[in-house]
C-alpha cells in the first residue's frame, strides 16, 4: 500500500514581485536601459524584467560607492557599522519567508531549501560579521589593516541570497562599501535586499546593486575604481578574472568550480551514509559548488551500497519547488539543463551506467532525474567535469590509499567528504585529502564561523570565520 | 717555490638531492664587482626546471608527513651547518659582490639567524592561524593551515645568502618543497647553501636550486601545472604581469615580500582546511 502526498504549497502571497526593474545605485533604485526577462524555472513563466548593467551603470554604482566610502563609511566607528549589519539580519529575519518564496521561485529551488537553509543562514552571516565590526583589532590582523576601499562583488545563481550575504556581510564589517552584481538568471532576492538596505537606513552607497549578465560583471571587475574583486562561480571564469587583473594592484578572491568526491569506507554505517551521498548530491539540484558530485566507495560493500542508495533514490520527491514536500525542484536555467543532459550523454557514450528512478517529471519547466552513474572510471568526463546537477559519479576503490588516490585526482579541491565508523582512519583521510571543507559522516554543512574555500583549482581564499573576514582587509599583519 | 695553485669549485645544479649539471649544457659567467671572472654556473633550461619539479612533488608528501618537530629540528640543522661554515660564506659573499668583510658577516649572521626564527615556527603556525569554530549545532568543527605543496621562488637579485634563505626557509617550514632560482647575478651563494643543505638531513627534493637567466625560467614557473605557488620576491616589476597571467592556468598562489621574517611568508603557501564531524553518542 502506497501513500500519496497531498500537495502541500507555500503561498505567494507574501511576495509582490513588479513587472520591471532597474539597478540600486546611490541609494535610489534608477531605471536601466536594456532589460532581459528573468523566468520561474520551474514553470517557464515570466516573473520580471531585469536591467542589463551598462557601463554608464556601472561607473555610477562605482563613484556612489567611492562617495559613500569617503564621506560616510570610513568615517564610521566599528561599533556603528555593526550595528546596520545588525538591523539588516534582523530584517532579514523578520522577511524571512517573503525572501524564503522569491528565492524558490526565481531559482527553482524546494521551499524547505530556501526556507531552512537559504534565508537563515543569511541573516546569520549578517549576525555573524556585524559582531567583527568594532573587534577588527582582535581578529589577528593587527593595527595596520584596513579596507581595501570599494569592492566588486559577482555571485552566482545557485544560492542567490545567501552568496550575497557571503560577500557582503564581511565587507561592511570591515569597512569596505559594494558594488554587487547577482547572477542573470537570479536577481530578484538581491533586489529585495535593496529594500532592506533601505529599511535599515544604510547610508546611500555603501551597497549598490547592479544587475546584468557576464558584460556587466567584466565592466565590473576591469573598473579601475574598484579595489578588490570577490567572485564565486566557475573555474573557468575565476581563471579570465585572475588573468583580467593580473597586472593591477586589485586584490582578489575566488570561490569557484568543485568536483568532490564522498568516499565511503566499508566500515561506514550504511544507512547514515546513503542519507549522505543523497544530501551531498541532490541538495539544490547538485547546483552546488561542493557537491559531493562522485561516490568513490569500497568495493566490498559497493553493491549492498548502491541498491540501498536506489531505493532511497526512489523516494525523492521531485516537483513544485514551491510544494513544502519537494526534495529536488527546477534546474535553474535552459542553459544549465542543457550542459546536465550533454555531460550525462557523454557518460552514456564513454560505457558508464545510467540509473534514474522513475519520476514523472512536470511538462513545462527544466526538470532533470535524480541520476547515477556506475561503472565510471577516471578518465570519464562525468568523473572529471563539474556536472552542477543531479547526477552523481559511482567509482569504486580496494584500499584506503587507492580511494584517497582517485578523490585527490582531480584539478579542483573544493570539498570532500569522509564516511567511516573509525576516528583513526577519519583523520588520516582527512589529513590525505587535498580539499578545503572536509565533512566527515555529514555533509554540506555551512555555518559563517567556519572558513569555506577550495585548494587548487577551487579558487583563492576563504569566507566565513576569521579568515574570510581577513580577505577583506588590507596591511593585515601576516602579509 | 712556486705558488700553490687554487682547486676551483665547479658550480652545477641541485636537484633531488644531486648535483647535476644543465642537460641544456650552457653555462653563463659570473664575475665579480670588480669585473673579474669568478664562475661559470649553469644556465639551467625549461627541462632542468621539470625535472626539479618532478622531484620536488616526489618528496613533498613524506615532507609534509614528516612531524612539524621533526621539521623544524632540520631547519635548525641547517643553521647549525651554516654556523660551520661562516668564513666560507663570508669570503665567498665579499669576494663575489664587493661588500666589505663586515657586512658579509652581518648577512651571514643574519641568515643563520633567520633559519633558528623560521625554525621555531614549524610547530606554531597552527596554533596562529588555526581555529575550532562554535558553529550552530551539533558538530566539532576545526581549520588547520596545511602545506600548499609545490612552490617556485624567483630569489631576489641583492642579498644573494640572506633574500634567498628568506623564500626558501618559510616555504619548507609548513612541509612545502621549493624549487628555487638564485640570483643571476650572484647566484654562487645559493649554491653553496645547497651543500650546507644537503648535509642537513633534508631530504632530497625537498629543497632544489636552479641558477640561469630569470627572463627565460620565470614564465615556465609561473606555466608549469605542477608548481601550486610562486614567490616572485626576487622578479623585476615589469614581468610581473606576464607571470601572473601565466600563473592563473592552473590559478597558482603568487606572493612577493618585503619583510625577510613574518609569519605571512609562511601562511602565504599554505591552505586552510576545515574539518566538520557530527558531535553525539
Amino acid at each position: 500500500m502506497t501513500f500519496e502526498y497531498a500537495p502541500a504549497p507555500e503561498s505567494r502571497a507574501s511576495v509582490s514581485i513588479k513587472p520591471k526593474y532597474g539597478h540600486y545605485i546611490g541609494g535610489k533604485f534608477v531605471t536601466g536601459e536594456k532589460h532581459f526577462p528573468t523566468i520561474n524555472p520551474a514553470t517557464e513563466e515570466v516573473l520580471s524584467s531585469i536591467a542589463l548593467g551598462s557601463k554608464k551603470d556601472v561607473d555610477a554604482a562605482v563613484k556612489a560607492a567611492k562617495k559613500a566610502l569617503d564621506v560616510h563609511w570610513s568615517k564610521l566607528s566599528g561599533r556603528e557599522r555593526g550595528k546596520y549589519l545588525f538591523r539588516i539580519a534582523r530584517i532579514l529575519q523578520e522577511r524571512a519567508r517573503e525572501f524564503a518564496v522569491l528565492e524558490s521561485l526565481d531559482n527553482g529551488k524546494p521551499i524547505r531549501e530556501s526556507r531552512d537553509v537559504d534565508v537563515p543562514l543569511a541573516a546569520a552571516h549578517f549576525f555573524y560579521h556585524a559582531g567583527w565590526a568594532d573587534k577588527l583589532e582582535f581578529a589577528g590582523v593587527g593595527t595596520k589593516a584596513k579596507a581595501h576601499g570599494v569592492v566588486g562583488q559577482i555571485i552566482p545563481w545557485n544560492f542567490p541570497l545567501l552568496m550575497l550575504a557571503w560577500k557582503i556581510a564581511p565587507a561592511l564589517a570591515t569597512g569596505n562599501t559594494v558594488v554587487l552584481k547577482p547572477a542573470e538568471t537570479t536577481s530578484l532576492t538581491a533586489l529585495l535586499f535593496a529594500e532592506v538596505c533601505e529599511q535599515a537606513g544604510l547610508p546611500a552607497g555603501v551597497v549598490n546593486i547592479v544587475t546584468g549578465d557576464g558584460s556587466t560583471g567584466a565592466l565590473i571587475v576591469n573598473h579601475p575604481g574598484i579595489n578588490k574583486i570577490a567572485f564565486t562561480g566557475s573555474t573557468e571564469v575565476g581563471k579570465i578574472i585572475a588573468q583580467s587583473v593580473a597586472g593591477t594592484s586589485k586584490s582578489v578572491t575566488l570561490e569557484l568550480g568543485g568536483k568532490a568526491a564522498n568516499i565511503v569506507f566499508e566500515d561506514a554505517a550504511i544507512d547514515e551514509s546513503v542519507e549522505g551521498i543523497v544530501n551531498g548530491i541532490f541538495f539544490n539540484q547538485g547546483h552546488v559548488c561542493c557537491a559531493g558530485s562522485r561516490l568513490v566507495i569500497q568495493e566490498s560493500i559497493s553493491d549492498e551500497f548502491i541498491k540501498k542508495l536506489q531505493k532511497r533514490m526512489e523516494k525523492i520527491r521531485v516537483g513544485d519547488p514551491l510544494d513544502k514536500n519537494t526534495d529536488l525542484g527546477a534546474i535553474n536555467s535552459r542553459a544549465q539543463l542543457e550542459k546536465i543532459k550533454e555531460l550525462s550523454l557523454a557518460g552514456d557514450a564513454e560505457g558508464a551506467e545510467r540509473w534514474s528512478p522513475e519520476c514523472v517529471l512536470p511538462n513545462k519547466g527544466f526538470w532533470f532525474a535524480p541520476t547515477i552513474f556506475t561503472g565510471v572510471t577516471q578518465s570519464h568526463r562525468i568523473a572529471r567535469e563539474e556536472i552542477f546537477g543531479p547526477v552523481l559519479s559511482v567509482l569504486t576503490f580496494r584500499t584506503p590509499q587507492e580511494g584517497i588516490d582517485k578523490a585527490n585526482n582531480t584539478p579542483f579541491g573544493l570539498s570532500a567528504g569522509i564516511w567511516s565508523e573509525k576516528g583513526s582512519k577519519i583523520l588520516w583521510a582527512s589529513q590525505k585529502l587535498k580539499a578545503g571543507v572536509i565533512w566527515a559522516n555529514t555533509f554540506n554543512k555551512f555555518d559563517p564561523t567556519s572558513p569555506f574555500g577550495g585548494y587548487k583549482e577551487s579558487g583563492w581564499g576563504r569566507e566565513g570565520g576569521r579568515h574570510g573576514l581577513t580577505a577583506y582587509l588590507k596591511g593585515v599583519s601576516h602579509e | 717555490m712556486s705558488k700553490r695553485i687554487d682547486v676551483k669549485k665547479t658550480y652545477k645544479l641541485f636537484i633531488g638531492g644531486a648535483f647535476p649539471r644543465t642537460e641544456s649544457g650552457r653555462t653563463y659567467e659570473v664575475k665579480n664587482s670588480k669585473g673579474v671572472f669568478i664562475a661559470n654556473p649553469c644556465m639551467a633550461s625549461r627541462k632542468d626546471l621539470k625535472d626539479a619539479v618532478v622531484a620536488a612533488r616526489a618528496a613533498q608528501g613524506s615532507w609534509s608527513q614528516a612531524t612539524a618537530y621533526n621539521r623544524g629540528q632540520i631547519l635548525y640543522r641547517i643553521a647549525e651547518m651554516l654556523e660551520g661554515r661562516r668564513e666560507q660564506f663570508i669570503s665567498e659573499i665579499s669576494e663575489l659582490t664587493g661588500v666589505t668583510v663586515k657586512k658579509a658577516s652581518d648577512e651571514v649572521e643574519a641568515s643563520i639567524d633567520l633559519l633558528v626564527w623560521y625554525a621555531g615556527w614549524t610547530d606554531k603556525i597552527s596554533a596562529l592561524d588555526g581555529a575550532t569554530n562554535p558553529v550552530a549545532g551539533p558538530y566539532y568543527n576545526f581549520t588547520i593551515p596545511e602545506a600548499l605543496g609545490v612552490v617556485g621562488f624567483i630569489a631576489p637579485k641583492k642579498s644573494a645568502l640572506l633574500g634567498f634563505i628568506a623564500g626558501i626557509a618559510p616555504i619548507i617550514a609548513s612541509g612545502n618543497t621549493v624549487i628555487a632560482l638564485a640570483s643571476e647575478s650572484a647566484p654562487l651563494p645559493a649554491m653553496s647553501l645547497a651543500e650546507v643543505i644537503a648535509t642537513s638531513d633534508v631530504p632530497a627534493g625537498v629543497v632544489n636550486i636552479l641558477t640561469g637567466k630569470t627572463a627565460e625560467l620565470a614564465p615556465w614557473f609561473a606555466s608549469h601545472m605542477d608548481i601550486d605557488g610562486l614567490d616572485i620576491t626576487g622578479l623585476d616589476s615589469k614581468f610581473v604581469a606576464e607571470v601572473k597571467v601565466a600563473g592563473a592556468q592552473n590559478l597558482k598562489r603568487i606572493h612577493s615580500f618585503k619583510d625577510v621574517a613574518t609569519p605571512g611568508r609562511i601562511l602565504a603557501f599554505m591552505e586552510s582546511k576545515t574539518v566538520w564531524h557530527p558531535i553525539g553518542v
